[in-house]
C-alpha cells in the first residue's frame, strides 16, 4: 500500500482523538452515586428576623431559617458539595455562567459551585442595596455595593477554592463560592442524593464538603460503564 | 440694597422663631420616666437661646437698615467706649448663659448617665455591627453566656460569640433582633461593638448614646408607653449606615412573658 492513501487515514485519528478531550482513552460512561446523611443530633437552625429590611421581610410568609446546617428526610444532609478531588483529567473551562441571586435577602443558591474561570453572575433582585463580599483569602478578595435595579456583577475566580460570602449590609445573609477545577461535581438537595455522571474508567477520589461538617474523602475505581455507589455518614453535634 | 439686606435679616428670625413656636419639627411624645426632665432642660435652652437669636437677628437688621441711610461724608459713631468692653460684655453674658443651662440640666443628665440603674432592672446585652443590632436575653437560667468573639458568626445566627457546646448557660439565651420590654419596667442595657462605633438613638425614649469597640457602655432607661419605635444609629458607620436600624417594642407583661417563651430556643 502506497503511503499517500494513508493520509486520511491518519488525519482521521488525529481528529477524532482531538474531540475526545480528557485523558482518558477510554469512554467516559462510568457513574459515581450515592447520598449524604448524618448521624447525632445536628444544630437546630434558627428563625432570621429581617425586620429592619421590610422589603425582604415581606417576601416572606413564614420566616427563613439559617441554612448552616439543611437536613431532609431519613437522615439527608443538603448543601453538600460532592465532587471529583483526584484522578479526574482536565477540561475545557465552561463559558455558560453560574447565576447567583440575591432575592428576599437570601443568597440563591444558598452554595454556587462553579469551576475555575467559569463566568459568575450576581444579581440583585431586592429593592434594598446589598454590598456582597466574598472573603476569598487565595482568590483576590473584593465586595461590591450593588443598589436595586443595577446590572448584575460579572466575575470569575482563577484558582480552586472555598470561598465564604457574606453581605456587608445585611449581617444574617451567608453563602459558599466553590470553585473546583473539575467539572465533575453535585450539590445534595433534600434527599441528600448526588451522581457525577460521564466518568472515564479509572481510580477517583471522592469528596464531600459541608460547611459545618468539614470534608470527607473516599477512593472509587470507575470501571469502563460501571456505576460506583458511595455513601458519606457526618457525624452531627447539637452545638 | 442694605434696607433689603435688613428686611432678609428679619424675615429669617421671623421665620426661625415660627419653626420652633408652632413646633414643627419637634421630638415625638416622650415615653420614658427621665424625658420630662430632658425636654423641660431643651425648652428651657430654646427659649433662652431663643430670645437672644431673635434679639441678635433685630439689632443687626436695625444697624443695618441705619447703616444704609447713612449719608455719603458723615462720621461713623462710635460705641462708648470703644467696642472691646461691648464684646467682653458679650462673651460673658453668653458664657454664664451656657454654664447657668450646664447646671441646671447636670442633674437631668447626670440621673440618666452617672446614676446606677434600678437594682431590679431586666438586663439586656446589645450587640451593634455594620449594620444592624441584635439583643440578648439571659433566658430561664438568668445568665448570660460567656462571649467568644473568635465565635461569633453571622451566618448561623451566633451574633454575639456564644459557645453553647461548652458553655451551659449559653444554650438558653435568646438574640433576638428586636429589642422587646416590658413597660414600666427599669431597663439595664450594656452596648458593645462588633466592629467599629455605633450609636443608640430612641427619638422617643429621649436616649442616645454611642457604641465603642473594645468597651461595655452601661445605659439605662424605663419605658412608661407600650408600642413600637425606631431605633436608629446616628453615627456614621459605612457605607449601609442609613439601613442601620432596628425596633423598640414595649409591651405588657404578659405579652413580655409571652414573647419570651415563645422564643426559647
Amino acid at each position: 500500500m502506497h503511503t499517500r492513501y494513508l493520509w486520511p487515514l491518519a488525519l482521521a485519528a488525529v481528529a477524532s482523538s482531538a474531540a475526545r478531550a480528557p485523558a482518558h482513552p477510554a469512554a467516559a460512561a462510568g457513574t459515581i452515586a450515592g447520598r449524604v446523611t448524618f448521624t447525632g443530633t445536628p444544630p437546630k437552625m434558627r428563625a432570621i428576623d429581617m425586620a429592619k429590611e421590610p422589603s425582604c421581610a415581606a417576601q416572606h410568609q413564614t420566616p427563613v431559617m439559617t441554612e448552616t446546617v439543611v437536613t431532609g428526610p431519613d437522615n439527608a444532609v443538603a448543601n453538600v458539595v460532592v465532587y471529583i478531588s483526584a484522578g479526574d483529567a482536565t477540561s475545557a473551562t465552561p463559558t455558560e455562567a453560574v447565576r447567583y441571586d440575591q432575592k428576599g435577602c437570601e443568597y440563591i443558591p444558598h452554595v454556587a459551585v462553579m469551576q475555575v474561570g467559569q463566568p459568575l453572575e450576581i444579581y440583585n433582585n431586592d429593592q434594598t442595596s446589598h454590598n456582597i463580599h466574598p472573603l476569598a483569602l487565595v482568590n483576590p478578595e473584593w465586595n461590591k455595593s450593588q443598589p436595586p435595579g443595577t446590572p448584575p456583577i460579572h466575575t470569575s475566580y482563577a484558582t480552586s477554592e472555598f470561598i465564604p460570602v457574606k453581605c456587608n449590609v445585611h449581617p444574617w445573609m451567608h453563602g459558599y463560592f466553590v470553585v473546583l477545577t473539575t467539572p465533575h461535581y453535585a450539590v445534595t438537595g433534600n434527599d441528600g442524593g448526588f451522581t457525577l455522571a460521564g466518568l472515564a474508567p479509572g481510580k477517583y477520589t471522592v469528596t464531600a464538603w459541608h460547611e459545618k461538617f468539614g470534608e470527607q474523602s473516599q477512593e472509587v475505581t470507575v470501571a469502563a460503564t460501571g456505576r460506583v455507589t458511595v455513601s458519606f455518614v457526618f457525624k452531627a453535634l447539637p452545638y | 440694597m442694605g434696607k433689603l439686606f435688613a428686611v432678609i435679616v428679619v424675615v429669617i428670625a421671623a421665620v426661625s422663631a415660627t419653626i420652633f413656636i408652632l413646633h414643627v419639627w419637634w421630638p415625638p411624645p416622650d415615653i420614658s420616666v427621665h424625658g420630662a426632665g430632658i425636654d423641660r432642660e431643651l425648652g428651657q435652652t430654646m427659649v433662652a437661646t431663643g430670645v437672644l437669636f431673635v434679639a441678635a437677628q433685630l439689632a443687626l437688621a436695625w444697624f443695618v437698615w441705619q447703616g444704609s441711610s447713612r449719608r455719603e461724608g458723615r462720621p461713623i459713631k462710635q460705641f462708648p467706649g470703644g467696642a472691646t468692653p461691648l464684646v467682653v460684655f458679650a462673651v460673658v453674658l453668653v458664657g454664664i448663659e451656657i454654664l447657668s443651662l450646664t447646671f441646671v440640666g447636670s442633674k437631668v443628665w447626670a440621673n440618666i448617665y452617672i446614676a446606677p440603674p434600678d437594682s431590679g432592672a431586666l438586663h439586656i446585652d446589645v450587640q451593634a455591627e455594620q449594620f444592624a443590632y441584635y439583643f440578648r436575653h439571659a433566658g430561664v437560667d438568668a445568665r448570660f453566656g460567656g462571649l467568644h468573639p473568635d465565635l461569633i458568626d453571622d451566618g448561623s445566627g451566633n451574633f454575639f460569640g456564644l459557645d453553647p457546646a461548652n458553655d451551659t448557660t449559653a444554650r438558653d439565651d435568646i438574640v433576638a433582633s428586636s429589642l422587646v420590654i416590658p413597660v414600666n419596667q427599669p431597663i439595664l442595657l450594656t452596648l458593645h461593638a462588633k466592629d467599629v462605633g455605633h450609636s443608640f438613638y430612641v427619638p422617643d425614649l429621649r436616649i442616645q448614646q454611642d457604641f465603642v469597640p473594645g468597651l461595655v457602655i452601661p445605659l439605662h432607661f424605663t419605658a412608661t408607653h407600650t408600642g413600637k419605635y425606631e431605633i436608629v444609629c446616628t453615627q456614621l458607620c459605612g457605607l449601609g449606615h442609613h439601613t442601620m436600624r432596628a425596633f423598640l417594642e414595649v409591651m405588657t407583661r404578659d405579652q413580655y412573658d409571652q414573647w419570651l417563651k415563645a422564643q426559647a430556643p
